[in-house]
């Protein structure tokens, strides 16, 4: 046990010698919960609005104020009906709305049926374009339908801050990049250098030797989970409301779950470049595409939602919503919880078999 | 009196509060072979830096063949070569293709490269080994093969850095007679180790302790001065006094 | 010249015989290509919605019809009260509930009160985008429940024009970003490696000795890689083309000299970034904060209008955002370099200093 004790130190030294790293893996989350709490926003708050107005008239006048005050829309102004196409072009706008000269005739005074207004959308981004669409003809077909919008509220996430989306996302990724793909690299890189034989030839048993060199990055894994916390409680105001305990539990198995997958690849990678692309493009992309931090699982192709079942960083966030957000109780994420065992067992597993294997 | 290649006065380098060159002088002669010894941690490779263009000294003068080691690094660069304790060819590339890397570096035509590459294969006894990777070479190979590839473009001085750690005796001896193959060639030898069997083959020898030098002689005449058999028991007589080891 | 093209036969010789990564250089794109499109569609189908009717007018009977043959939703059922509503969807059941007020139908009356729609949001997005597609489907209905109502419907009076993307396929809007995304970790993370490499190996001592200079030495280090992303962009395009029917709207020479500038300054931080650390691990974490702030900050997933301004401020610091702009405007609108001169403007500085960087960066002697 001594032997194992000495290993730690070691480890610990290692990481603490190297400051730079350190700094970052220690602020890292904490940049990334502040600007993705304030600053990162799904939503779409702002659609630039450019009139073409042939013939002025009292109603185009109420139609174009009705735009400006609406929160949804910042106003641009007029242009010709001959730049209404290249002010989209060059994203001075996203919309064009084109009146006509008999905009707000009366009907009952109308010789014809055709529009009298017409919208030209940049629809290149086709969610801002279809939504847009609906607020802008709810201003312009007049008081009465203007008034009728709809009122919206996000239960749970009232001002649909999306730093409440963001948070249990931003964990999934940071434990992920802490654990698995550092403890990836500094077993490969004493592969590499050949110290890894020095190690195996002491008397401590193999597996201590990679338990050491877990250990550290552990403690870092959970000052991070203290620092992540504490933020989204006091900086973003998280309600926090189901069981702390839950979320620090919930958490510290997907932690060992990634020291798990760090000690995978190292068993597969013999050299750290290896090591740190297997991580970077097999694990970062995915946590980020294929976990529904960003994009809901539920859209995807079946097959597709099929693969994101395997992707442990599902279960981790779609259990930290739960708790985090939802504020339910443990007993709520106890199937989240035993898939991310059974994912633990299994590759713990895996990579324990590779790693004796390997030592034959 | 040949002519003075290598030439240092009070040379130092401090990293921070620590002083790990401290005011060295000396002089190298054309066709030398200079041994450069200490225990680990006594400066020698920070001082070897120097002189390579490595390293900027904190204070202190030196030229090597000429060019001063302050403002014509990259001078000095073409002149010398060079060769490190750490292994130093490209292991992912084939013999062939690591000599003619190091042909174009220093910018000897294809058809040089080509014919001092087959002359120094066959001397080396390398032809059939002249398409394997560098790295699944044996290390004693490596180091041979580093060793004349330091030497491709016939410099005036190569700085050896423990050019013979971790190979065996046999291996070490052939290494050794490239280096006086070199030196008969008119070649300057700068060489650091630490094995003092080594010291015993150099022209002149310096021992470094704590930063300065603490001996410098052919190892005849140092074994007179310290009353000693072998330069290992000069050595051992220095390391005793020295603070750092 | 001549040492450049000697160093850069080394580096081009060195990545084909890594038995990994030209694999992993070839295959990761089309990957991410093929598979990712299909993620970001941002479009949400059987999104469970639960009807709280106050009005049970033919009126609001119409709008829950509505709800019901909609693809995006899936009706669950009409609930009694809000309550019993939430409880639904506390369940994980119901995603929205729509509260028809009583007097729905009455549009211009006094007494007509809105309806109100309240979304699950511990999944914003879907909660997000079903409120949308909720919102549309209540104004369109009381579009048709005001025209009825008078002789002309004022929602005939407006017409829509979809331009340059008239089938609104949020698909097309991704994949130029996707795009993005494979420059930035291709074109950042393997120079960054490939030199971290020499140095942890210590054969980047034996060009320090060398004669080499550090501007060739840091070009042979970055073109190799310039070569690799435009051929990954390429390739990327094929597969936008042949797979997506999505064709670059502008000139191809207006994405390909963007590109050209966005790698330059990609590889130059990545290099920069190398030469400032001693081990691979440092570089990594560097360059993975780096890309992590890339990826979600540069409105590659979500928009940066919708950012406060401070945020905003910050994105401009960031090249990936102004290329995310040129990308995307040409690709799908045809926009001119003309018209784009500030983003190319901005992105060649970034490609200068970067580079610049990277070269002042490298010390041959300490």
């Amino acid at each position: 046990m001594k032997g194992f004790a000495s290993f730690v130190k070691k480890e610990i030294l290692h990481i603490l010698r190297d400051r730079r790293t350190m700094l970052i893996v220690l602020l890292m989350p904490a940049v990334l919960m502040l600007l993705f709490g304030f600053a990162i926003s799904t939503e779409v708050n702002n659609i630039d609005v450019a009139a073409v107005v042939p013939k002025r008239s009292e109603e185009v006048r109420k139609a174009l104020e009705r735009i400006s005050n609406n929160p949804y829309f910042t106003y641009k102004g007029t242009v010709s009906q001959m730049d209404a196409e290249s002010c989209l072009r060059s994203g001075f706008a996203d919309a064009v709305v084109v009146f006509a000269p008999d905009f707000g005739v009366p009907a009952e005074a109308r010789t014809d049926r055709r529009p009298k207004v017409q919208i030209m959308f940049d629809a290149s981004n086709s969610n801002d374009a279809q939504t847009g669409e609906w607020y802008l003809r709810g201003v312009l077909a007049g008081e009465s339908l203007a008034a009728a919008m709809p009122e919206t509220r996000m239960l749970y996430n009232p001002q649909m801050k999306s730093a409440y989306n963001f948070v249990p996302g931003i964990m999934g990724l940071i434990f992920i990049l802490i654990c698995a793909i550092m403890t990836s690299v500094s077993i490969v890189r004493e592969k590499e250098n050949g110290t890894m034989e020095v190690l195996l030839v002491s008397p401590v048993r193999p597996l201590r030797i990679i338990l050491a060199k877990m250990i550290p990055y552990f403690l870092l894994s959970c000052i991070n989970l203290a620092t992540i916390m504490l933020l989204a409680r006091f900086a973003l105001g998280m309600p926090m409301a189901g069981s702390a305990a839950g979320t620090v539990g919930l958490s510290m198995l997907y932690v060992v779950l990634a020291l798990a997958l760090g000690l995978f690849i190292s068993t597969i990678a013999d050299k750290q470049a290896t090591a740190l692309i297997i991580s970077a493009m097999l694990m970062l992309l995915p946590v980020i595409m294929l976990s529904g931090m960003i994009f809901p699982i539920e859209n995807m192709p079946e097959i597709l939602q099929f693969v994101s079942c395997f992707i442990p960083a599902r279960w981790y966030i779609d259990g930290l919503r739960k708790l985090m957000i939802e504020g339910l109780p443990f007993a709520e994420v106890m199937k989240e919880f035993l898939i991310l065992l059974a994912m633990t067992a299994a590759i713990m597993a895996m990579s324990l078999k590779k790693f004796n294997d390997k030592l034959e | 009196m040949t002519r003075t290649v290598i030439s240092v006065r009070e040379l130092t380098k401090r990293f921070g509060d620590f002083t790990a060159v401290d005011r060295i002088s000396f002089d190298v002669r054309e066709g030398e072979i200079f041994g450069f010894l200490g225990a680990n941690g006594a400066g020698k490779t920070t001082a070897m830096r120097m002189l390579c263009g490595l390293s900027y000294p904190t204070s202190g003068s030196g030229t090597v063949d000429g060019f001063d080691i302050m403002r014509d690094g990259e001078k000095i660069k073409r002149r010398i070569g060079y060769m490190s304790q750490r292994f130093s060819l490209y292991d992912d590339l084939t013999v062939r293709e690591n000599i003619r890397l190091y042909g174009g570096i220093y910018g000897l035509g294809r058809r040089q490269t080509q014919e001092r590459m087959e002359e120094l294969l066959r001397r080396l006894d390398f032809m059939s080994e002249r398409d394997t990777l560098v790295g699944s070479l044996p290390l004693g190979w490596k180091q041979k093969l580093a060793f004349s590839v330091a030497t491709l473009h016939r410099p005036g001085v190569v700085f050896l850095d423990e050019p013979t750690g971790g190979v065996d005796p046999l291996t070490r001896r052939q290494f050794w007679e490239m280096i006086y193959e070199a030196a008969a060639g008119g070649t300057t030898v700068f060489v650091t180790t630490h094995y003092m069997d080594e010291a015993e083959y150099c022209s002149r020898v310096s021992i470094m302790a704590d930063g300065r030098i603490r001996a410098l002689d052919t190892p005849a005449a140092l074994k007179r001065e310290f009353g000693a058999a072998t330069m290992d028991d000069v050595f051992r007589k220095i390391a005793r006094e020295a603070k750092r080891i | 010249m001549k040492i450049l093209l000697v160093l850069l036969d080394k580096e081009i010789r060195q990545f084909w015989r890594n038995r990994f990564l030209p694999v992993m250089t070839i295959v990761f794109p089309i990957l991410v290509m093929l598979i990712f499109p299909w993620i970001t569609t941002m479009e949400v189908r059987n999104v469970g919605v639960v009807v709280v009717d106050g009005d049970r007018s033919s009126a609001s009977r119409r709008l829950v019809s509505k709800i019901g043959a909609s693809d995006n939703f899936s009706l669950l059922g009409t609930a009694p009260d809000f309550n019993s509503a939430l409880a639904a969807l506390e369940a994980g059941e119901a995603d929205i509930i729509v509260e028809i007020p009583d007097g729905f139908g009455e549009i211009r009356a006094e007494e007509h009160r809105n309806v109100s729609i309240s979304a699950n949001g511990v999944n914003a997005v879907k909660g997000a985008l079903g409120t949308q597609y909720m919102l549309q489907t209540v104004m369109r209905t009381q579009a048709e429940l005001l025209g009825e109502k008078m002789p002309f419907s004022p929602a005939d009076d407006i017409a829509v024009l979809n331009l340059y993307n008239p089938t609104l396929e949020y698909r097309f809007y991704m994949i130029p970003a996707l795009m993005i995304i494979l420059m930035i970790m291709l074109g950042g993370f393997l120079p960054a490696l490939n030199l971290v490499i020499e140095k942890e190996k210590g054969t980047i001592e034996q060009i320090n000795v060398s004669p080499v200079g550090r501007l060739p030495f840091t070009l042979a280090k970055l073109i190799p890689f310039w070569i690799i992303v435009l051929a990954v962009l390429s390739v990327a395009m094929l597969i936008a083309r042949f797979v997506y029917g999505l064709t670059i709207a502008g000139s191809a020479g207006a994405i390909y000299s963007a590109s050209v500038l966005f790698v330059l300054a990609m590889s130059g931080l990545g290099v920069t970034v190398a030469n400032h650390s001693s081990t691979m691990q440092q570089t990594m974490f560097e360059m993975f904060f780096f890309v992590v702030i890339f990826v979600l900050m540069s409105g590659l997933i979500t928009p940066v209008e919708s950012m406060p301004e401070w945020a905003q401020w910050i994105t401009r610091l960031l090249p990936p955002r102004y290329f995310v702009d040129i990308m995307r405007a040409v690709y799908l609108k045809g926009t001119t370099v003309a018209e784009l001169w500030r983003e190319y403007l901005a992105l060649g500085g970034f490609a200068l200093l970067f580079d610049t960087l990277a070269v002042v960066a490298y010390k041959k002697q300490a």
